[in-house]
């Protein structure tokens, strides 16, 4: 059986350096010390009962809230409090008490294991002061970078409402056709489902999910399919795929009946299961009504990006699907295009984000940052479909922490993609990691001035966080 | 994991992802053969019960000390076979039936018997014209051998036990030469089709046989584009059995279905053949992962066993002549007097070998279990950290994730032994390899794990990645090591790496080598804290018929055909094997298996496979478990969450609870499920799943002790009602409720959005208590509980002693050196027992050394003792005993601990709400002899 001692001496050194002993208990923190007299009959801290002293830190538990055994794991629900001189004080449940490994950096919870630990305190009260004073100096030029971030966005937002105001009367005259192309746009983005399928496409090169690759023809077969099925009827009939000229067998330029019912393996109609079949004649040529015949540049660059989407479809990947569409109906739709008019939809549209308190994310508007790791490329375009964070448990004010990215297309067998943001604060703006916790669940972090805070006055003490 | 690319699936998910996930989320049974899909199940089913073909030549009885012989003879075909008799010591018959003279050695299953069953002897008390009595020894058993026809009949007393071919359903198909091929035999070959097949006319027959005989699929068979081509012809065997009396069998896992097996007139009969099921259906006879071809049938007079030593492809039928009838229905033939008794007949197919049955004849269900465990061995011990909480996904996705999880367990102070990694942790699905990028540092992160005293499972699969460039397929290569497919090449199929061989595990050598890439020096960068997962062992071959390997595949001259039940038994042996010859036979191993067979208990865990994240799957984990249980394998467990989808919360702390009173208590999930470690769901349900894995961890005393129980008696540590209560028809059925051991029964909350449960108590005259509330019931009761979410029902039984280890720390380990408390449940008589068992939880010692501490505690006449079960035994504790709570009790006016002579008064509480005595601290050392006094 085990015998303990039921006090213990601790040794503090304080700022003069004269050491001074205080007697307690083992496991109990200075502010407790009170509860503890030694010639008093020992009151649970709860109040529950009284025991006698000699039964507090006695290895039984006593106590419902486990305070009479501060020194002992013998209650399932005590807390064990180590001084770590030189670090920092901390809490820790009591059934750590003598489990044979070492949690506090100064042994004291490891006093009858036969654990061998070494004290530690010290190199970690250096390691994090140094970490402190690196991360002082980070905030401190990184709160200057903010300022001039502020500074400058305060400059530009200025500039743009001016011209906004510039504007006011070309709006005017151009109102009703901005409804019409509204109408237009919206049209456009009705069917989700379809834009959705078409930035399958741009994913499958990011995409770290094994499957997705597996099934990258099948996921063209399926987009094939839903882009054919004209009427949504479920199947593609002969008529729907006639449409597409480019399947013509025999490239005389004609696309008869007869050609598509060879193609579709003498059948009127197919659906999803037999199309299996036709897909495998037919991919070598087919041309997607969606994606241009030449492939899209994967870098887009930021002055070209159009129209964030309005609604939250967010995307953390930019895809112009609606210009695209403006350029098939460029003919009929020319007298909306004039430049006037789209700088000033832009700008609009800019001022309309939340930068932040103080507009110091401005900067980041139309920017991207890239990650490379030995797999992939990592692509951060911020403010394009991006929301702000509203974690639970999450103060309101710490809310441009955290950037998500919701509802991206769905994964083979999986959810709707997603991406976490966590912002720190730094000089530079980079995406500093990322992983995937979860498959198609995306985690980043990015390091910008704008979150830097307000250095504190106060200089690191050169003592570290130390009791007394 | 289980196959991914299903055809189809991967568009039509593309289309319909939500469509797919809450409705079309099933097993794709056109994958998997249904009897009529399976030539020689078929033809088998085809042969009615009648008038049995076979003739006893009693003239050929030859009877040595304890084997008795006799040929039967086929009067259809002439075909002669041969019958073996063997009284076995401990009340079992062994009955063998093997063609006399074969055209080539048929196989018999080896490996899966631990010796050569010792006989008693048998002696003939009478013969004549009709038939030969036995003395089965003892207990006026006799054996009847019926000549004309043939039927062997167990009786004891005036009592039919047991019939065999009582209703002529006995079928042997001989090996043949083919027809086709090979001149015309002379004379003998009468028919092809069924051997005891006699109802047709024979003329009509022969004409009929030319042109059904690709419709036979005697020697050829397609199934879905894959072509068995069968070298030896038909060699399927069958055999009936009867049971008066019996409307209850058990037992023949592993089948997603419930624990008292149904009746399959009109529908498939059960199938037995290992097959990795993608998204398993629940609540049918469809084949899965494991076989085990061992029945259990019981009445309230007797519980016997039958065990059917064939390692094919096999199915079993089972009718009753009582199972349509309806509870009024007996009542009124009770009334009535009437009539008939009631009967459960049983029918054994299997596509090739011999026949080798072992009739167990118990009477009690323990004697069952200590039967079939002289057979086929027990439970493998395992190290105590494995029976404490697993943390699995497919996959931890590097050395980082690993750390942060195993962080996230200690900041939310949840207690955990093992954490898995899954085929990505392996440099390209090459096992014994780590991932450069990923895992480039396995033995840091090793250590990391071992400095908080916890363990680490990495997976092992038996396919082998085809490249030159991989050690393990260059050695197994050089070594001719890999299975071969029919024309002699190496076997190829498709699995996780792509195209793979499958090393030829039923070969000793490969089993040897197998065993040796388990040295820390050949398994780079393992540790002693590292053990095995062997996924995967059906095996499983994605492009293979069934997801299977080829039937006529070649392990060495035997077809896979032949043995393909037992090749992920062998797979599990060797990597157990492995880690022990690691250690220099010093240390446990821990392997867990999919894949298994009959003595697969002998080497490791099993889990119930990929299921699904679906309230019924946590309902089926339990008769699954169950049945496993009743047929040796004690170490069992279902994915806690449940692997495909994504549970509710709710879900997962109910299941959370379940597993936590489930042998295998492991959490796993599907690469595409969302995270769902136990701290993302809040702090109540964090809170929740918290208290689940502490009452876990405080119980394992009794878990390890309950182990202890059934490596050295073979007795199920998971067990249905019936086993304790086998006289109590109301126990008969229930699979939503469990024992562990005999003294704690667990009714957990498996139904969404609960209020409350009815638990049935078993044992009239009994009591049971409520661990939680310590209020005590009577038994012979369904009880409602009314539950909350927190709501784990559990009760101990009157008259039991549980010792527990209340501190409940990070790891098992850690708690090693912690005190006991002792829950002493009194008897309404005021009685209670229990045992004791401590070692050093994870080295042989105990076995080689006689290293442990076996106690006894008996509480009775107002003293509880502990005294040594095992006195030449030696091992030092430091653990103590800390806390005794008696409940039931009355109050004493003192206590007094004696040990060594001294009396020490000990300080006692007493609650007489609930008439629970609480000894403060009497201290003494857990392996000291030592009685408290109550006065």
């Amino acid at each position: 059986m085990t015998c303990l001692h039921l006090l213990l001496t601790l040794v503090f050194a304080v700022s003069l350096g004269t050491p001074v002993e205080i007697q307690r208990p083992r496991g109990v923190p200075l502010t407790k010390k009170q509860f503890y007299e030694e010639s008093k009959p020992f009151t649970c801290l709860d109040g529950s009962r009284t025991i006698p002293f000699d039964r507090v830190n006695d290895d039984y538990c006593d106590c419902k809230d486990g305070s009479d055994e501060p020194g002992t794991a013998a209650c399932p629900n005590g807390s064990f409090h180590c001084t770590n001189a030189g670090y920092r004080p901390m809490f820790i449940p009591s059934s750590r008490i003598n489990d044979g490994i070492c949690d506090c950096c100064d042994t004291t919870d490891e006093y009858n294991s036969g654990a061998k630990c070494e004290n530690t305190c010290k190199e970690l009260g250096r390691k994090e002061r140094e970490v402190l004073q690196k991360m002082a100096e980070i905030t401190k030029e990184g709160f200057l970078l903010k300022q001039q971030l502020i500074e400058e966005a305060k400059k530009g937002r200025e500039e743009k409402q001016g011209k906004v105001t510039d504007m006011q009367e070309n709006k005017k005259q151009l109102e009703e056709k901005v409804e019409a192309l509204r109408t237009v746009k919206e049209a456009a983005e009705q069917p989700e489902k379809e834009a959705k399928e078409r930035h399958l496409k741009a994913w499958e090169g990011e995409c770290s999910c094994k499957s997705i690759r597996l099934e990258k023809d099948k996921a063209k077969m399926a987009e094939a399919f839903l882009e054919l099925d004209d009427n949504s009827d479920g199947f593609v009939s002969v008529s729907e795929l006639q449409s597409h000229a480019e399947l013509d067998p025999d490239a005389d330029g004609t696309l008869t009946e007869t050609e598509v019912q060879g193609l579709m393996g003498g059948a009127a109609q197919v659906d999803t299961s037999t199309f299996e079949s036709v897909w495998t004649n037919i991919k070598d040529k087919y041309h997607s009504e969606s994606q241009p015949e030449e492939p899209a540049p994967v870098e887009t660059p930021p002055d070209e990006v159009k129209e964030p989407a309005v609604d939250n479809d967010s995307e953390p990947y930019p895809e112009d699907d609606i210009s695209e569409e403006d350029d098939e109906d460029e003919d009929d739709e020319d007298d909306y295009h004039e430049d006037d008019d789209k700088v000033r939809v832009n700008i609009e549209k800019e001022l309309s984000f939340d930068f932040g308190p103080d507009a110091e994310f401005t900067y980041m508007y139309s920017q991207c940052y890239e990650l490379s790791t030995s797999e992939y490329i990592y692509r951060l375009c911020p403010f394009n479909r991006a929301l702000w964070g509203r974690e639970k448990n999450r103060p309101e004010n710490n809310k441009y922490l955290v950037m998500k990215y919701e509802h991206g297309t769905g994964c083979w067998q999986g959810p709707n993609r997603s991406t976490t943001v966590k912002l720190t604060c730094g000089k530079e703006t980079v995406v500093t990691s990322t992983s995937e916790p979860s498959r198609c669940e995306y985690l980043m972090e990015f390091t910008t001035p704008a979150v830097c805070q307000e250095p504190a006055n106060t200089e690191p003490s050169p003592h570290g966080h130390e009791e007394l | 994991m289980a196959v991914i690319s299903i055809e189809r699936m991967g568009l039509l998910s593309v289309f319909f992802v939500c469509l797919f996930f809450s409705s079309a989320f099933a097993v794709d049974r056109g994958n998997f053969k249904t009897c009529d899909q399976s030539a020689f199940c078929k033809r088998q089913r085809a042969f009615k019960p009648g008038q049995s073909p076979y003739r006893a030549l009693l003239e050929t009885l030859e009877l040595s000390d304890s084997r008795l012989t006799l040929q039967l003879i086929n009067d259809n075909n002439k075909v002669h076979l041969l019958l073996e008799l063997y009284r076995l010591q401990g009340n079992m018959t062994r009955v063998k039936i093997n063609e006399l003279k074969p055209l080539k050695p048929r196989f018999e299953v080896p490996d899966v018997l631990i010796a050569e069953p010792p006989t008693e002897p048998l002696s003939v008390l009478s013969k004549d014209d009709n038939g030969v009595v036995l003395s089965l020894g003892a207990e006026s058993q006799r054996l009847i051998v019926s000549a004309r026809p043939f039927r062997l009949d167990i009786m004891e007393g005036p009592e039919v036990l047991l019939s065999l071919n009582s209703r002529g359903l006995l079928a042997f198909e001989h090996l043949r030469l083919r027809k086709d091929t090979q001149a015309q035999p002379e004379g003998a070959e009468v028919k092809e089709s069924v051997d005891g097949d006699q109802q047709q006319d024979e003329g009509k027959k022969d004409e009929d046989e030319e042109s059904n005989k690709e419709e036979d699929g005697l020697w050829e068979e397609t199934f879905k584009s894959h072509t068995d081509t069968k070298p030896n012809g038909p060699t399927s065997i069958s055999l009936d059995f009867s049971l008066p009396g019996v409307e209850h069998v058990y037992g023949i896992p592993e089948h997603a279905d419930d624990l008292k097996l149904k009746t399959t007139d009109g529908g498939d009969p059960y199938r037995l053949y290992n097959l990795d099921v993608f998204q398993y259906e629940l609540y049918n006879p469809m084949a899965l992962y494991g076989s085990i071809p061992v029945m259990l049938a019981h009445n309230t007079q007797r519980t016997m066993g039958i065990f059917w030593l064939n390692a094919a492809e096999t199915w079993v039928d089972i009718s009753s002549n009582t199972a349509g009838k309806t509870v009024f229905g007996k009542m009124l033939d009770f009334v009535q007097g009437s009539s008939e008794k009631p009967q459960t007949d049983v029918r054994w197919i299997s596509e090739s070998g011999i026949i080798d049955v072992f009739i167990m004849l118990g009477p009690k269900p323990s004697d069952v279990f200590s039967q079939y465990a002289s057979l086929t061995g027990t439970q493998s011990f395992p190290p105590l950290a494995s029976l404490g909480y697993h943390q699995c996904r497919w996959n931890y996705n590097d050395q980082e994730d690993v750390k942060s999880v195993d962080q996230g367990f200690d900041q939310h102070d949840i207690p955990y032994d093992f954490i898995w990694l899954d085929i990505e942790h392996a440099d390209g699905k090459r096992y014994f390899t780590w991932d450069p990028h990923k895992f480039s540092q396995p033995k840091e992160m090793l250590q990391g794990l071992m400095d908080k005293k916890r363990k680490m499972v990495a997976i092992v699969d038996p396919h082998i990645k085809v490249d030159s460039g991989y050690k393990i397929h260059n050695e197994i290569t050089s070594k001719d090591f890999y299975v071969k497919n029919k024309d002699g090449g190496n076997y190829e199929g498709w699995c996780w790496p792509g195209n793979s061989g499958y090393p030829d595990f039923t070969n000793p050598e490969m089993r040897a080598w197998w065993a040796s890439m388990f040295a820390y020096d050949q398994y780079e960068g393992s540790m002693e804290n590292l053990f095995t997962w062997n996924d995967m062992n059906e095996p499983s071959v994605f492009n293979g018929p069934e997801v299977t390997m080829h039937k006529d595949a070649l392990h060495g001259k035997w077809e896979h055909r032949d043995i393909h039940n037992m090749y992920g038994l062998y797979v599990q042996m060797a990597t157990a094997e492995g880690q022990i010859q690691r250690s220099g036979g010093a240390e446990r191993p821990f392997v867990l298996t999919r894949a298994f067979f009959a003595g697969s208990q002998r080497f490791g865990a099993v889990w119930t496979g990929d299921n699904a994240a679906e309230w019924d799957h946590l309902k089926i984990s339990i008769p699954m478990c169950l049945s496993l249980g009743l047929v040796g394998v004690s170490f069992c467990g279902a994915d806690v969450g449940g692997f495909f989808k994504n549970p509710s919360t709710e879900l997962l702390v109910r299941w959370y609870q379940t597993g936590a009173y489930q042998p295998f208590f492991r959490a796993h999930a599907h690469l595409d499920t969302t995270r769902r470690e136990p701290w993302l769901f809040g702090p109540e349900n964090t809170a929740l799943i918290r208290e689940a894995v502490r009452q876990r961890y405080a119980l394992l005393p009794y878990w390890y002790q309950l182990f202890f129980q059934a490596y050295r008696t073979g007795m199920p540590v998971m067990r249905p009602l019936w086993v304790d209560y086998p006289k109590d028809t109301a126990t008969f059925t229930i699979d939503d409720e469990f024992l562990i051991g005999s003294d704690l029964l667990v009714h957990p909350v498996t139904e969404e959005g609960s209020r409350g449960v009815t638990a049935y108590l078993p044992g009239a005259g009994e009591v049971w208590y409520d661990v939680h509330t310590f209020q005590k019931h009577n038994g012979a009761q369904n009880l409602y509980i009314p539950v909350t979410l927190s709501s784990i029902p559990v009760f101990q039984r009157g008259g039991s002693i549980i010792p527990r280890k209340d501190r409940v720390r990070r790891s098992s380990a850690c708690m090693e050196n912690d005190p006991y408390t002792l829950y002493v449940a009194l008897s309404p008589k005021k009685f209670a027992e229990g045992k004791l068992y401590i070692d050093d939880g994870h080295s042989f010692n105990y076995d080689t050394k006689k290293e442990f501490i076996h106690r006894s505690l008996t509480f009775a006449n107002n003293a509880l003792t502990s005294s040594n079960l095992c006195p030449d035994c030696n091992f030092l504790t430091s653990s103590w005993i800390e806390k005794v709570l008696i409940l039931g009790a009355s109050k004493p006016s003192k206590v007094v601990l004696k040990m060594n002579g001294k009396e020490t008064p000990v300080d006692f509480e007493f609650d007489s709400s609930m008439s629970v005595l609480t000894l403060r601290k009497p201290g003494m050392n857990a392996g000291d002899d030592w009685t408290l006094l109550l006065q």
